[in-house]
């Protein structure tokens, strides 16, 4: 049989191509993944990381509510390591209309969402920076999920149950007879390898950026493209989401992340043409912050670490071309129901929450056009790393005691923290120190991960993300990098490349100790390296 | 509300810039591989922490908190109050029985004088010292600080009216060393005093400083005994007094751990609590003088204390023992003497504790003075213990050079 025929190609490498992919994988399907960059550079690395309770989208959206909440209850059980159950509060600030809290609570509770209306004087004792002046609360069940780790850890079961992946490849034009879409022409952009792969189901899920593929494809989905801004603080200020008690507006969600925090967005229309190169404004940042200080006022004084963008991937529905009727709903489109074009589905809309009910439904699709008779199972079983529930088991199990980095470690990799059970003593030293990552961890993700570049081994690691922001890592991790690929100058440039984007995170916020220790990383590289 | 017009956090941890200077001017980390290093147990550890207190690393335990992480950090992030405050809040074994005792200077001294050649007797003995490192884990190779059968504080109570009819007056924390083990220093401080027309009265009723408590998981007990000792250095500084000390670690304690580790507000008191020795240099400078013997001589090696250094009044001794004709001074490199309190009784601290003041035993010797020169007790005992030469409170060597 021909190496590169699949019965199903997907194209796009964020969370709902990832998670397509395994659903695929696990009904028995032969798949290919391809996206152009790497994992999760879309929009599902660029947002909150918020574990939606659906509590925001109640009163509006209802729909969209319950399937938040459906999706986050499964997401607790089959995504552990990746999820971490924080709870949150939508507080009413005295500027706000407090009789909507009730409209809220209502709503919530007709969504399934467990919404419990608690005294503002127990809201500041289970979460101490929220702002003080508060006078109403609401518990809900939210939660932060790490975008990276949920799609690295969905298509490693996709590659455990035989799917293929190629990253840094770009689907250049589709094989296409008659009205039936029989393939892929890619292109390499590392080797500049071009390759024909063949499959009779090819699986658009680019989010975005999904319209310039339905156009190389020959039809139109039309995408309106919406940027939002989002400024992470260099820790931890709050324990639980803090969100507004509000219709949903500008800089009104507070997320605690890792070692993190995370306030936005806010939502500017773009043209299409920016969706690859988005920056945040000073506009925005200062948007960012005043609103920010309103939830917790401790952030007009914490440590800003980056900002950064991204682009919601809004469908605008078929009857209504002009946009007025945007949906941030799921869209799956058939098009040969639609269009006429066999062998093409377009997965699309829908958010980071709903990724695997965006997967099974596009799946369900798949398998009907293939005849091929399997029910999903991707709500009950665990991903990779999440067959247990907790990190502290997990490094219990693994290291007898373990040290702060095995727990980090264990809290990243969940249960494959057992891979990196160190061999020898250079396994245990630190590459990363400000988010304790070690030789062992680095290694196992260039072995098993798909990593070619710096930026690569950071979405699976944390490498780079502390608030040292790769001065220390960066140069450490390239070694590995270097030995592990063999090429010393390709790594040369992936290291100036590396902290070169590491400063366009920190550019719009330039200021203060953010400042200082781009400046010292910039005199330790150019000075001390000679980079 | 201005926003991020400066930046805040804890112990001040967000303004670490990675610059590792810590790392390498950290003590422990050089002769113990169990300990993360200041950097790892502190800025860094503390953002993991912050997500979740089970990234606590028992391992911080190994810190001496002799605080030359500080003293290194250009960037002003106090690295070892991070760790301690950690130590604080987030381990939660309760202190063992010798831990206990260890940090109970003050209580153990109330004990132990008045059965004090018996009691002294008794630690001396090997079976005594083979006894407490088998059923208390207090290493077998350390010497116990003598105590004393009478306390300074009965000492000096007994010349209180002698000591008012000075002109200037200063109130004096003594600390448990000098009032329950070595009063002798406390006499030689009013000698001192006394030779420039200071008397010297007892503060009412001070207690331990706390810092054997914080060191040992007593945090509590050290607040408590916090607040007793500002409340009463404050009846002291209303009558407008100054309150000198003898105690580097006395000092540093009541100065800097209670606010930034004890969240105990001494911000009354602060100013007026210096060393003896600062508080002599500039009665000197402004034109007060010292008479000392012409047939002096001694050659002097001086050793700054840790806690010394961080309060930044080394110099003070220093400038103090040069000033005395007959002294020949050396200044001794800056190491620490690996001592720290009540660290180096500890059975599992003892060979990294002597590994640490290795270098300092080393250059003592090849100086060969008559006597060691330093402002605190527990480095005493390290370095007469590891390396045999007699060890002197600058004060006590002024005291001994005059007229």
């Amino acid at each position: 049989m021909n190496p590169n025929e699949f019965d199903v190609i997907i194209i796009g490498g964020g969370i709902t191509g990832a998670g397509t992919q395994r659903d695929c994988a696990m009904r028995g399907l032969r798949t290919l993944l391809i996206e152009r960059s790497d994992i999760a550079t879309g929009a599902t690395g660029r947002n909150h990381g918020l574990l939606h309770s659906g509590a925001r989208y109640a009163v509006n959206d209802a729909e969209s509510a319950e399937e938040c909440i459906r999706e986050n209850m499964i997401l607790r059980r089959i995504a552990a390591h990746c999820i971490d159950e924080t709870d949150g509060l939508f507080i009413t600030l005295p500027e706000d209309d407090l009789g909507y809290q009730q409209t809220f609570v209502d709503a919530c509770k007709k969504a399934g969402i467990g919404a419990e209306i608690i005294d503002p004087e127990l809201a500041k004792r289970l979460e101490p920076s929220v702002n003080p002046d508060l006078i109403g609360a609401v518990k809900v069940p939210d939660g932060s999920v790490d975008p990276f780790r949920l799609c690295a850890a969905n298509m490693l079961d996709a590659k455990l149950h035989g799917g293929q992946v190629r990253l840094h490849t770009e689907v250049t034009g589709f094989i296409r007879e008659g009205d039936t879409i029989k393939g892929v022409h890619t292109l390499n952009h590392q080797t500049g390898e071009e390759t024909d792969y063949y499959a009779p189901i090819t699986v658009n899920s680019c989010g975005i950026w999904g319209q310039h593929i339905a156009e190389l494809a020959g039809v139109r989905v039309g995408m309106f493209p919406a940027k939002g801004a989002l400024l992470i603080f260099a820790h931890r200020v709050n324990n639980m989401v803090i969100n507004r008690c509000r219709k949903p507006s500008n800089a009104d969600i507070l997320v605690p992340g890792d070692t993190v925090c995370v306030i936005g967005t806010t939502s500017t229309r773009i043209p299409f043409e920016e969706c690859d190169n988005v920056a945040v404004t000073p506009d925005e940042v200062t948007l960012l912050i005043t609103e920010g200080a309103k939830l917790a006022p401790s952030l007009s004084e914490t440590r800003i670490l980056r900002a950064y963008a991204g682009v919601r991937p809004l469908v605008s529905a078929d009857d209504d071309p002009s946009g007025r009727n945007i949906s941030r709903g799921i869209v799956c489109l058939d098009h040969e129901e639609r269009d006429g074009l066999k062998g093409f589905i377009t997965i699309t809309g829908g958010k980071l929450m709903t990724y695997r009910l965006m997967a099974e439904i596009a799946t369900d699709l798949v398998c009907r056009k293939l005849a091929v008779n399997k029910a999903c199972t991707t709500a009950e079983t665990p991903l990779p790393g999440s067959e247990e529930k907790s990190y502290e088991a997990v490094a219990q199990k693994v290291w007898e005691s373990p040290t702060t980095a095995q727990k980090a470690a264990a809290s990243r990799m969940g249960t494959r923290a057992s891979r990196i059970r160190s061999a020898n003593r250079r396994d245990d030293d630190l590459i990363c120190e400000c988010e304790e990552v070690s030789v062992g961890e680095i290694n196992a993700a260039i072995d098993r991960m798909d990593v070619s570049t710096l930026t690569d081994l950071r979405r699976r690691t944390r490498v780079g993300m502390g608030t040292c922001q790769g001065e220390f890592c960066a140069c450490r991790a390239a070694g590995l990098l270097a030995k592990a690929h063999g090429c010393v100058e390709r790594e040369r440039k992936d290291l100036a490349d590396f902290l070169q984007e590491r400063w366009k995170g920190n550019f719009p916020i330039g200021w203060g100790d953010t400042l200082r220790e781009a400046e010292y990383t910039q005199w330790i590289y150019k000075h001390v390296l000679g980079l | 509300m201005k926003l991020q017009e400066y930046t805040t956090s804890a112990h001040n941890f967000e303004e670490c810039m990675k610059c590792t200077v810590c790392t390498a001017y950290c003590p422990v980390l050089q002769v113990n591989p169990l300990y993360p290093g200041p950097k790892q147990a502190g800025p860094d550890g503390e953002r993991l922490r912050l997500k979740d207190p089970y990234f606590f690393n028992y391992a911080l335990k190994y810190c001496l908190n002799c605080k030359r992480c500080e003293v290194a950090c250009p960037s002003g992030v106090k690295v070892a109050d991070l760790i301690q405050s950690a130590r604080i809040k987030y381990d939660t074994h309760p202190p063992k029985l010798r831990d206990q005792m260890l940090a109970s200077t003050d209580f153990m001294g109330k004990l132990a004088r008045p059965f004090a050649p018996i009691v002294n007797a008794v630690t001396d003995l090997g079976v005594t010292k083979k006894t407490l490192d088998m059923v208390l884990d207090i290493d077998h190779r350390r010497t116990f600080p003598k105590y004393s059968g009478r306390s300074f504080e009965g000492w000096l109570k007994r010349r209180s009216k002698e000591q008012a009819a000075f002109p200037e007056q200063v109130a004096y924390f003594h600390g448990c060393y000098v009032n329950y083990n070595y009063p002798q220093l406390g006499k030689d401080l009013v000698k001192v005093l006394n030779a420039l027309g200071v008397g010297v009265q007892l503060l009412d009723d001070e207690k331990c400083c706390g810092i054997a408590m914080i060191a040992n998981g007593m945090a509590r007990e050290a607040a408590k005994h916090a607040q007793h000792n500002v409340d009463v250095l404050g009846k002291a500084v209303s009558r407008g007094l100054k309150v000198v000390t003898t105690s580097s670690t006395c000092t540093l304690t009541m100065r800097d751990e209670y606010p930034e580790l004890l969240k105990v507000d001494n911000s009354a008191v602060r100013d007026s609590l210096l060393m003896a020795t600062r508080f002599i240099y500039e009665k000197l400078e402004q034109g007060a003088t010292l008479k000392f013997r012409a047939d002096y001589h001694k050659k002097v090696a001086y050793h700054t204390p840790c806690h010394l250094e961080k309060l930044g009044w080394g110099v003070f001794s220093e400038r103090l023992l040069r000033m005395i004709p007959g002294v020949e001074f050396t200044m001794l490199a800056s190491n620490c003497c690996g001592m720290s309190g009540t660290y180096g009784f500890k059975k599992e601290n003892y060979e990294a504790s002597q590994a640490i003041g290795a270098p300092l035993f080393e250059q003592i010797k090849a100086v060969n003075p008559d006597v060691v020169a330093c402002d605190c007790e527990t480095c005493k005992w390290q370095i007469e213990m590891s390396t045999g030469y007699p060890v002197m409170n600058p004060i006590s060597i002024l005291a001994e050079a005059l007229e």
